[in-house]
């Protein structure tokens, strides 16, 4: 399909179906077939003859359980042909392990979907798989996004978005992967693995600001769409209540994070009128619920980025609170970028000597060495001290690290207002 | 992309069947499940509401029941990647009607929510 090429409305409806269906379709053929890789082509040759059939006999009423009872059939004519293989197989006299369930109750298939939706999450991020993989498949068998979309999505050529998923499904088809629940001692790093891809694939659309393809954001709706789907499979995990908080709330300044010109605006910056308020409120009640049932790293940055939704002007933000969340988060989660989140909290909540403090702590952090905020969170903290000097000649490196446009832009502007305020040298144009 | 349905019917004279509230309740769960159902809620009779109007230069407050036979019944707030996806949900619910409620019409509007994406600078 190209953009030449129109599909029809027939069409249109079909992908609709697909984008709604999908998921359940593979995961309740995979709990039949036990390979989601085959699962996927049955339920993808569901979709082929739907597509065929549709356009002449219109859209059945109900058209999910159409697409079920489809791929179930082919399914069933796959394991036939596989028992009469491994039927002549063992008459060969070939040691060839029998399947077990091999007569399945087709109808008791509906009744399990939410285990089989779950099971085939944790399947599409299973160890075995590199990251890249798990985000391409995550997004083909939970989102129901073509080669293609996937592709623009993550600005590679489509050929290649299309190996990622056959390497991927051969790889758990070769290390023999189960469809199955982890177990219960597995269950805290599989899913945290599950919540890394997920908040992955929403920081990849939330990078890409302003223009460009429109795949590119919509990774996001993705990624919020996955985190509700886990929320509601397993309601009783607080950091994928934290994760969906974290993602609402930051989703709801999309529309204020860039300018008309598609220029990245500061958070500080930001027009707060522009913010989404049901996604705030969506995320301030995930927030809640995340909260009350524990919590963990997700839930803190959440807590931390809600201080700001709840602010509805930059000077009413709590960053007494930011500081304290950050000194938690600083303890479980001690990443290079979060001791400087932190250094910049302290500085706002009214400490910038402690906060220069913090950043010097920082210096030797390889992590950090051509880190453009680094000089950018230094020359801040130096500024609100009235070392308006110094400060200059830090977000003058700053800009000379970035290299994104937009920011090289900001720091430059900050650096001359600076040069200003210290009455050294002439303004320059950034 | 986010779409709004609103629903539009003539206020009826008996409770809807309770079978349908509990087909719609569990149509919302699942939508709420599949993370595309943002909110939704049902609307009193305009007969407890009121109007604003300007016209004519002026302005005026009308209480209700307003003046049109059928009115909005209920909302619904989808984000889905697609116009169709939006149709579909709304098909199921109007479904749930066809079948649960023997004689009952009415209609549902799916309309887009202005986004981002129709102000998208151009690229």
């Amino acid at each position: 399909m190209t953009a030449t090429d129109p599909p029809s409305a027939t069409h249109r409806a079909v992908e609709a179906v697909w984008r709604i269906e999908s998921a359940r379709l593979i995961a309740g053929l995979a709990r039949l077939v036990r390979d989601v890789g085959v699962a996927e082509e049955l339920a993808q040759d569901a979709l082929v003859i739907a597509l065929e059939q549709w356009p002449e006999t219109g859209v059945p009423v109900e058209p999910g359980p159409w697409l079920m009872a489809t791929a179930k059939h082919r399914a069933i004519d796959l394991l036939r042909r596989q028992e009469r293989y491994t039927a002549k197989l063992n008459l060969l006299g070939r040691d060839v392990e029998i399947r077990e369930n091999a007569e399945p109750d087709l109808d008791a298939l509906d009744d399990h979907i939410g285990d089989d939706l779950l099971r085939l999450i944790f399947t599409a991020a299973h160890p075995v798989l590199a990251t890249e993989a798990k985000v391409a498949l995550t997004l083909r068998l939970l989102g129901g996004l073509t080669t293609g979309e996937i592709a623009r999505g993550f600005l590679i050529p489509e050929a290649t978005a299309a190996q990622r998923i056959v390497r991927a499904k051969r790889a758990l088809a070769a290390a023999g992967v189960q469809f199955e629940m982890p177990t219960p001692p597995e269950m805290a790093e599989r899913l945290s693995s599950v919540l890394g891809i997920v908040y992955l694939i929403f920081n990849e659309g939330y990078s890409a600001t302003g223009g460009g393809d429109w795949m590119r954001p919509e990774l996001c709706q993705e990624a919020l769409r996955l985190g509700r789907i886990l929320a509601g499979l397993l309601p009783d995990e607080p950091e994928i209540h934290g994760l969906v908080a974290l993602m609402e709330i930051q989703a709801s300044r999309l529309h204020a994070r860039t300018d008309i010109a598609g220029h990245p605006v500061l958070l500080l910056d930001q027009d707060r009128r522009r913010w989404d308020r049901l996604l705030i409120r969506r995320g301030l009640a995930a927030l809640d619920r995340a909260e009350t049932l524990g919590g963990g790293v997700y839930t803190l940055q959440a807590a931390i980025a809600a201080c700001h939704a709840k602010a509805n002007r930059p000077e009413d933000t709590d960053w007494s609170r930011i500081a304290a969340l950050y000194e938690v988060l600083a303890f479980v989660q001690p990443s290079p970028v979060v001791l400087l989140n932190r250094a910049v909290a302290v500085g706002m909540a009214g400490d910038p000597a402690r906060g220069l403090e913090l950043v010097a702590a920082l210096a030797g952090e390889k992590a950090l060495k051509d880190y453009p905020q680094l000089p950018a969170v230094r020359g801040e903290l130096l500024a609100q001290l009235g070392n308006h000097t110094e400060a200059c000649a830090e977000f003058v490196r700053a800009a000379e690290l970035t290299g994104n446009e937009g920011e090289r832009t900001l720091f430059l502007k900050r650096a001359n207002a600076l040069r200003d305020e210290s009455g050294h040298g002439a303004p320059q144009q950034g | 992309m986010r779409y709004m349905t609103l629903l539009r019917a003539v206020q009826p004279n008996t409770p809807p069947p309770p079978e349908l509230m509990a087909a719609i309740m569990k149509l919302g769960e699942d939508a709420t499940n599949a993370g595309v159902l943002l909110d939704t809620a049902g609307l009193a009779p305009s007969a407890v509401g009121a109007q604003v109007s300007v016209a004519a230069g002026s302005l005026t407050v009308t209480d209700g029941p307003f003046a049109e036979a059928k009115e909005v019944i209920s909302y619904a707030l989808y984000e889905t990647r697609t116009k169709e996806e939006a149709i579909e949900w709304a098909s199921r619910f109007m479904k749930l009607h066809l079948d649960l409620w023997p004689g009952w019409e009415g209609e549902t509007e799916v309309r887009k929510v202005f986004g981002p994406e129709d102000f998208a600078p151009q690229s």
